[in-house]
């Protein structure tokens, strides 16, 4: 399975999103801003950082990079997407996913290690985990706090769409401790809290970040038929 | 460029203009556009105008100097660029006798592959791989604009790494601020933090370590001191001579514009009085963003092997980066600065070769790989401009000249060597201050002291809720320790630890330390006291020092008090060094850190680079939960009564006197030996150092990291009282928790090394810091006393308020939602909060609503390695937290 990695310019986390791609077993695809081609990837993440520097909004620049607009064409198609942090806020521009992250609450840039109680396993990203199963991943943001007018909170709600919740204390005062969602489709999902700094005894405070990318190889295995075998969440 | 008026027939006719607030753009400009610019033609026949040295910070004999150099008066130009390069900043010209100690002094060394006068020294920690590190101050631009000013300081050193071929993979922050209860800390220091979290984030560089230190000698000048560390293929080391005549000198990266003029001469290199406010035209203002494309187009450059040589525009800007290659290779340069890409057309000759316009690289290239370096920068979006060629020494074999014209207009002619190498130099008188013997002989040891057990508990509790021992989480969380994914271990630990390569696990401990009390009592024991901490630092973890850079912090260094803290200072880190066999590779002085004629504490700040074969034996500070009975405590080293210039003497008394404590280089040469055999046999699960707060405060850091309990009996028969034990700051210690069947290996392993070795307890699964027969203290209260003081005086009123994540409808942003975010905030009811009260009220309503996190109640496993943060919901700094206290 090849999972392809975005760099705009002014990504950071594009090198640690191929590892842990890599540590679940996949063959990392390193994908460029200006190039509209996916290389013919099975699913894609948009990794953290500030690209362009964030400049007017968190991933306003980026949403009209020549590469997305090949991945929001193929999201709509089904297309496995994970936006992390930056790309949460890029998937949110590109209105692959409804709301918008806005300055943390407290104003300030939040780095630590966070609980997350994982609510919905019906995605590509998160089929390895159980429902409800609470998780430790790195948050590290200055504008995390997802905002979304009341309807469409109640739609996620509603439908299940509510990916996963900050528990034991909400680091940047998100809308109904929102951490992360994702579309009707289940292919895409943005979450601000970082999985692939949570996949290495060594590095990390948990291996709970490797489910995330385990489970697309799981969601990609099912769909392809007679699809080999890959490592659910360990 | 000709559109000023021409009313003046000579720039000497407009003196009436001139400003008393030092160098200011508009100084220059006067003269410079009253007609056309001060050209090397006009310098010859307008001999005897009149020039500003003094206002650019020269003296007249260093002036004269210059005439005599040129054979002429200098030309504006020219007379700004040796006003910067001449400058205690860039010269060192007080600096130089005492420093070259360090080259004197220094123990052979087979790693070193670059060391001083290089942008930063290298080491070489692999057959392929050496990294490259240096510590630099921002002081001054950070009093006067703390963002800007610390941001910059980031942006400067990480660029100094990247001149190296490296690239940058961490920055840690050695910073000093005045009284924490001060309202001008307030100020200066979450604009510091906002400014080293926002640069430093953006760029993608974890910040590991660091110092957050308090004390009123830094109130009117707080230290802001910035490390990096790199690492590079030892193939890939650059180099800064502009060799090769005829090779093309390009400009990479950011535009110039007129932020940071005088920044290294008026700002850096001179006291502060009450102008400093008009100075923030000398502060430079960052662009994290570009400097991450700089770094990315600049390795990209160096792998595809493009440059042939290369140096960083920081303090000093084009001045400094084109005086120095070209000095480095003994050839001349022609420049043509017109060509320089500016952000404000209007800018004069001068004010192009002074801007300290920040993220620029100077490169040197061949001809023909012009055309692939422009094709770089163009992927990148950045930059690069030719702006001038190599030119060949002269037909005598000297040194060639730099020549800068100015739209035809030649603007400087000067030897380039004058400028970097031949800067005057001082043997400043020096004179020990004439209050140091009373000083010294007001111990800290004849103060009164708690004796009870009552008395204990109630220190160890107001200890450890003292600005400079309380929890720096409100600080360290707003910088990411993350990224790069090669963060082993980060503040609050003892050392940085990075993951160097991953096939391996080569990696590397970094630690960064200094005390400016115990400098002031002695400097030059303060300084090996310094280099012993940070040495002891790196040991602690399990990996082998090798390396030092320093960042010296110093008052005026025109006061004779003041050089001879600073020789004294010296002195004792060069001899430091050499005993430990491990050598300055690089650094800083920064002098003039003083309010007007107080200086501050003299503070020689000390950071050590370790190496590890295989970083996962790095050994952490935090003790475990105990699986069965606990793993064994041993306080290693030996402890005296040494009270004077302690953390105790001076949070219970105020107290500064006496000497500091004693220092035996040799004793922590055992225990990092004892350290690393130990880590490397796996008999010890956590170590922490004891310095600051002696054994009490280590006790207290080893116990919340983790939220682990200890059971300690100190030892009866070391003829100390119960209170030394515990508060005693005597150096080359450290706590070590060792595993049940270790217990015997260990202690003969510390036989072997000499290192005192003593049982004083156990760890234990109750949160409960136990000190028999003395006194009991829950974890949890010792966490509130320890985490709530940095909140309390910075927290601010967005946090303080809401203290819960938020609950449903209460949650319009702070601050401005952005454009399409705005169905979102048409959400009901409760718009932001106007005001603190409005803010708690809505709060205290929220949290009367409970916690609105819905099915929250399903017990579910987790796949935590025991290395997790402490998970309690009483996590240190936390604002927004339910407040289950």
């Amino acid at each position: 399975m090849r999972i392809g990695v975005v760099t705009f310019p002014g990504s950071l986390d594009d090198g640690d999103a191929a590892r842990a791609a890599r540590l679940a077993g996949a063959e990392a695809v390193r994908l460029w801003h200006g190039d509209s081609d996916l290389h013919g990837v099975d699913a894609v993440v948009l990794p953290g950082g500030f690209s362009y520097g964030d400049y007017l909004r968190c991933g306003a620049i980026a949403r009209f990079a020549p590469v997305m607009e090949s991945v929001i064409d193929a999201a709509r198609g089904g297309l496995p997407v994970l936006g992390i942090c930056n790309g949460f806020q890029v998937l949110c521009e590109a209105h692959l996913l409804p709301g918008a992250l806005t300055r943390n609450q407290h104003l300030h840039f939040r780095n630590r290690d966070q609980w997350l109680r994982v609510e919905s396993t019906d995605t590509a990203w998160t089929n390895g985990f159980t429902g409800g199963q609470e998780v430790l991943i790195p948050v590290k943001n200055g504008e995390g706090c997802y905002v979304a007018d009341q309807r469409t909170l109640d739609e996620l709600e509603a439908e299940g769409r509510i990916v996963a919740r900050y528990i034991k204390g909400n680091p940047n005062g998100s809308q109904r401790d929102i951490a992360a969602i994702t579309n009707e489709a289940g292919n895409v999902v943005g979450i601000m809290p970082h999985p692939e700094h949570a996949v290495e005894a060594l590095t990390g405070p948990s291996l709970d970040g490797l489910g995330f990318f385990t489970s697309v190889l799981r969601a990609l295995a099912g769909a392809t038929a007679g699809g080999q075998q890959s490592g659910g969440h360990q | 460029m000709t559109s000023q008026p021409d009313t003046a027939t000579s720039g000497a006719a407009a003196p009436s203009e001139k400003k008393s607030t030092g160098f200011a753009a508009t100084d220059v400009l006067i003269n410079e556009f009253a007609g056309a610019p001060d050209t090397v033609e006009r310098a010859f026949q307008t001999a005897n105008e009149l020039q500003p040295h003094t206002d650019l910070g020269l003296k007249d004999d260093e002036y004269d100097r210059i005439r005599q150099i040129l054979g002429r008066r200098p030309t504006a130009s020219e007379l700004a660029m040796y006003s910067i390069m001449w400058s205690e900043h860039c010269s060192y010209k007080s600096s130089k006798v005492h420093l070259r100690q360090f080259g004197e002094k220094t123990p052979p060394n087979t790693r070193m592959l670059a060391g001083i006068g290089e942008n930063a020294g290298v080491v070489q920690i692999s057959d392929e791989l050496a990294v490259t590190f240096k510590v630099e101050s921002h002081n001054h631009p950070s009093f006067v604009e703390p963002y800007q000013g610390a941001a910059t300081g980031v942006g400067g050193i990480v660029r100094d790494i990247l001149a190296m071929g490296a690239r940058p993979i961490a920055v840690m922050d050695p910073l000093r601020f005045g009284a924490a209860d001060h309202p001008d800390t307030a100020r200066v220091l979450p604009g510091v933090v906002a400014g080293i979290g926002g640069y430093g984030n953006c760029l993608g560089l974890p910040n590991i370590g660091g110092e957050i230190v308090f004390d009123p000698t830094y109130q009117g000048n707080p230290l802001v001191n910035a490390l990096s560390i790199g690492v590079l293929p030892v193939s890939r080391l650059q180099h800064k001579e502009a060799a090769g005549v005829g090779n093309v000198v390009v400009l990479l990266g950011a535009r110039t514009g007129r932020d940071g003029i005088g920044g290294v001469s008026v700002l850096a290199s001179a006291t502060f009085d009450d102008g400093a406010e008009q100075r923030r035209p000398s502060v430079q203002v960052g662009d994290p963003f570009m400097e991450k494309l700089l770094i990315e187009s600049c390795l990209e450059l160096y792998d595809a092997g493009l440059v042939a040589g290369i140096q960083d525009l920081g303090g000093a800007g084009l001045t400094c980066a084109l005086t120095e290659t070209a000095a480095a290779a003994g050839t001349g340069m022609r420049v043509w600065l017109e060509r320089v890409p500016l952000r404000e057309a209007s800018m004069s000759p001068t004010e192009i070769l002074a801007s300290e316009s920040q993220e620029r690289m100077l490169l040197i290239v061949t001809p023909e790989n012009l055309a692939a370096v422009l094709g770089v920068a163009e992927k990148w979006g950045v930059w690069a401009t030719a702006i001038g060629e190599v030119t060949s020494a002269e037909a005598d074999g000297t040194p060639g000249r730099l020549v800068i014209t100015w739209n035809d207009h030649v603007v400087v002619d000067v030897p380039p060597g004058s400028l970097a190498d031949d800067g005057p130099v001082y043997a400043r008188p020096i004179r020990e201050p004439g209050d140091l013997i009373l000083l010294q002989a007001d111990r800290a040891e004849t103060l009164p002291r708690p004796a009870t057990g009552d008395e204990l508990r109630e220190t160890v509790l107001r200890m450890a809720a003292s600005p400079n021992l309380c929890d720096k989480t409100w600080v360290t969380e707003q910088y990411d320790r993350y990224v790069l994914g090669n963060t082993v271990l980060a503040q609050p630990e003892d050392s940085g630890v990075l993951r160097i390569d991953e096939r391996t696990n080569l990696g590397v401990a970094l630690s960064v330390d200094g005390n400016g009390r115990f400098a002031r009592l002695d400097p030059y024991e303060g300084a090996k006291l310094a280099l012993a901490e940070a040495f002891r630092n790196v040991a602690i973890t399990g990996a082998e020092p090798v390396a030092v850079t320093d960042c010296l912090n110093f008052g005026s260094p025109e006061d004779p008090a003041v050089m001879w803290q600073f020789a004294e200072a010296v002195r004792g880190l060069a001899d430091g060094c050499q005993q430990l066999g491990t050598p300055v590779t690089g650094g800083n002085v920064s002098f003039y850190n003083q309010t007007g004629a107080a200086a501050i504490h003299p503070t020689p700040v000390v950071g050590v680079l370790g190496i590890f074969d295989d970083v996962t034996r790095r050994v952490p500070m935090g003790f475990f939960p105990p699986t069965g009975d606990g793993d064994l405590l041993f306080l290693l080293g030996e402890t005296t009564c040494e009270l004077s210039g302690s953390e105790w003497a001076w949070v219970t008394h105020g107290h500064l006197g006496g000497r500091p404590p004693k220092i035996d280089l040799m004793n922590e040469q055992r225990l990092g030996a004892l350290m690393s055999r130990a880590s490397k046999a796996g008999h010890v699960a956590a170590a922490h150092d004891l310095s600051d707060g002696g054994l009490a405060q280590a006790l207290v850091e080893s116990c919340l990291r983790r939220d682990v309990g200890a059971r300690v009996t100190l030892p009866a028969d070391d003829g100390n009282t119960a209170f030394v034990q515990l508060f005693s700051e005597s150096a080359s210690r450290a706590i070590v928790a060792v595993p049940r069947g270790h217990d015997k290996a260990f202690t003969s392993l510390a036989a072997e090394y000499g290192v005192p070795c003593t049982p004083i307890g156990v760890t234990i699964a109750e949160p409960v810091l136990e000190v028999r027969e003395q006194f009991e203290i829950p974890l949890a209260e010792v966490r509130e006393a320890w985490s709530s003081t940095l909140p309390k005086l910075f927290g601010g009123v967005a946090e303080l308020a809401r203290r819960h994540g938020d609950p449903e409808g209460a949650s319009a942003p702070v601050g401005s939602a952005p454009a399409s975010a705005a169905p979102a905030s048409a959400a009901p009811a409760s718009a932001a909060p106007s005001s603190a009260e409005a803010a708690s009220a809505e709060a205290a309503s929220a949290e009367a609503a409970g916690s609105d996190t819905p099915d929250g109640d399903e017990p579910v496993r987790s796949v935590t390695l025991e290395i997790a943060e402490p998970t309690g919901d009483a996590l240190p700094g936390g604002p927004i937290e339910p407040a289950t206290d």
